[in-house]
């Protein structure tokens, strides 16, 4: 098991030093050089711009600059906004809090949508439950999200009245940041009715953000049960008598999730992408939307330390599933 | 089923086998969600050629006296805007329309750009192997890891928003698919006998690559490149949408969905119509891509 471990460890190093030399080299596309990005339209003289050059150590040669910024991503170093002077990476993770809610929010959505309706349309092939999840689900798939986060405030906040149609809470409501995730802290604040502000904010962005992975983890569970449900175990239990309803939840349902929980690891890059627009959408105070602002001002290093980020937790959690897989799976542990 | 009569009736002297063509409609045929994908593509690439005659004004025409008008069926509405108008008097439909050359100009450009550079990454990976094999594919599994859109978003705001950049974006961010299939496809032909014989009467690598493997890996790329157009046509629309994609006044839906935001409060028609043709399409083309999986492969037929 450890050498298991140790060997997927080791797979990531190449990987994460290729992530580092893609955002390195991404910003070096910009047009101009990182001194007059920085100095804008105002334009700068031409001694204090070599000045700077040398101060940033952009005189030097390309790969020794690269060595430069490898040296300080892995000190923790991801450069400062350069427009609130703030670093990169305090300003992540002061954001960062709300996109993770926002994007639990949205895989428990799918989770608890998606495999029941999976397991019934796998025991029920063919019928009219079957064909509409499918149906259901491939629409999912398809959908462009930032309308369709459009089309649930037109219902719910505008014709409705449900929900608000942006932020993460009332702005009655001023909570005291404990956990970062706004729903416990509005529990934890012990604030009448901030709970309930928080939630009603969550839940149009959660069923916006939650739709794509609904929609993958339907028809993954679906195919997964149906391969399960056909092998000659199933039909051993079902010959000694054991009852459908205990083949289908006990026999069939574990040995088919495995593939699932594969899947649910691989919609994090699926949550980070969709994170983007829904929090466009919705103005919610995350990690996408700082992103998307930092484009409008042309924010470099925030750009450069926001893709390194998302990449490296991406990356992350792949590795956790794959781990996982090995631990429930033996074959793929030792597996060359 | 008339398929089966035959195959249990054997007449005496076999007919000649049906050719692969005839045989693939045959399979596609029967999957009626997949003839209606069909359809509707067809009907997309119609309305996009005849874009200039279908519509009743030109996409850019603006009105002042018409700003914002309602659908034709509610309250206000005309028929002489039958979708409306949007918030400087362009008709909605004519807008739509137009639209449908742009969403199926961003699918032809980026499936071709993934392809010519996929196809060529993953032959090179697949018949060379060793280092080169290894820098493509790591290369490629780090496309992977970044979030897709995310990746495209960061190139797009490094060369600056377009739709040509929008376009080369998401080809790249696409790219790893393509790489991928064509590569394993290359590695299982070339261990297979009638490679080993073109190789033992003297063809060429080159004539080896195109010739004989190439053709053989058609069929998982032209399942890809159907499910890639979705792809295309959603991503830049999403990259649309965030002002990155094709700039206004190009009546591009996402685009025009970016637009519309503003009036999402008091005039639905203007955000409601554009997304319903990307998901119309979009759907339309996952369709289409799942029944060529199905008529395809034969190991996945159901």
């Amino acid at each position: 098991m450890l050498r298991f471990v140790l060997t997927r460890l080791g797979l990531i190093v190449p990987t994460f030093i290729g992530m580092t030399l893609v955002a390195f080299f991404l910003i070096r596309l910009v047009p101009g050089d990182p001194i007059e990005t920085m100095a804008g339209e105002r334009g700068i003289d031409p001694a204090r711009h070599a000045k700077l050059l040398a101060e940033y150590g952009l005189d030097r040669p390309v790969f020794v600059q690269y060595a430069i910024y490898i040296g300080r991503v892995l000190h923790g170093d991801l450069g400062k906004s350069m427009i609130t002077q703030v670093p990169v990476l305090s300003e992540f993770f002061a954001l960062f809090p709300a996109t993770m809610e926002l994007a639990l929010g949205a895989i428990v959505f799918a989770l608890v949508l998606g495999i029941p309706a999976g397991i019934i349309a796998a025991v029920r092939r063919n019928s009219i439950f079957d064909q509409g999840v499918m149906g259901l689900s491939l629409t999912g798939y398809s959908m462009p999200i930032f309308w369709w986060g459009l089309l649930l405030i037109l219902l719910f906040s505008v014709q409705l009245g449900w929900t608000p149609v942006s932020g993460r809470i009332d702005v009655r409501y001023f909570i005291e940041p404990v956990t970062g995730f706004l729903t416990i802290d509005a529990l934890l604040s012990g604030e009448k009715g901030a709970l309930r502000s928080a939630l009603t904010h969550l839940v149009l962005p959660v069923i916006v953000l939650g739709t794509q992975p609904l929609a993958i983890i339907a028809r993954m569970t679906r195919s997964a049960m149906l391969e399960v449900l056909g092998e000659d175990y199933i039909r051993t239990a079902r010959a000694k008598g054991l009852s459908r309803l205990r083949v289908v939840a006990l026999h069939a349902l574990r040995n088919a999730l495995v593939p699932v929980v594969t899947v649910i690891g691989l919609q994090v890059g699926v949550l980070f992408t969709g994170a983007i627009l829904t929090e466009t959408i919705f103005s919610w105070p995350g990690v996408g939307k700082w992103m998307i602002e930092a484009i409008s001002r042309r924010d470099y290093p925030v750009l450069q330390g926001g893709v390194l980020l998302l990449g490296v937790i991406v990356m992350a959690v792949n590795l956790l599933v794959d781990i996982t897989y090995g631990i429930i799976n033996p074959r793929i542990r030792h597996a060359r | 089923m008339p398929g089966d009569v035959a195959a249990t009736a054997l007449p005496a002297a076999a007919p000649p086998p049906p050719s692969p063509l005839a045989e693939f409609w045959e399979d596609f045929r029967a999957n009626r969600g997949a003839v209606a994908g069909l359809v509707f593509v067809v009907a997309i690439m119609l309305v996009a050629i005849f874009a200039p005659v279908l519509a009743p004004y030109a996409p850019d025409l603006t009105n002042e006296s018409v700003f914002l008008k309602p659908p034709a069926w509610q309250a206000g509405g005309s028929w002489a805007h039958v979708l409306g108008t949007d918030a400087i008097g362009r008709d909605i439909l004519s807008r739509l329309i137009f639209g449908a050359r742009l969403s199926l100009l961003i699918g032809v450009v980026v499936v071709t750009l993934a392809i010519l550079a996929g196809v060529t990454l993953g032959l090179v990976a697949g018949f060379f192997r060793g280092w080169l094999d290894t820098a493509i594919m790591r290369l490629m599994d780090i496309i992977l890891t970044l979030p897709s859109l995310l990746l495209a978003i960061v190139i797009v705001a490094i060369l600056g928003p377009g739709l040509m950049n929008a376009m080369l974006a998401v080809a790249v961010v696409v790219l790893p698919h393509y790489v991928r299939i064509t590569r394993a496809a290359v590695i299982t032909e070339t261990a297979k006998d009638y490679v080993t014989a073109a190789r033992a009467v003297g063809a060429t690598r080159a004539r080896l690559m195109f010739g004989e493997v190439l053709p053989n890996c058609a069929a998982p790329l032209i399942v890809q490149a159907s499910l890639g157009f979705s792809t295309a046509i959603l991503d830049a629309a999403a990259l649309g949408f965030l002002g990155l994609g094709a700039q206004p006044p190009a009546p591009e839906w996402g685009t025009m969905l970016a637009d519309a935001r503003e009036f999402v409060l008091r005039a639905w028609w203007v955000v409601t119509f554009p997304g319903l043709m990307i998901l119309g399409t979009v759907l339309a083309f996952n369709i289409l891509g799942d029944g060529l999986r199905d008529a395809l492969d034969p190991k996945l037929k159901r």
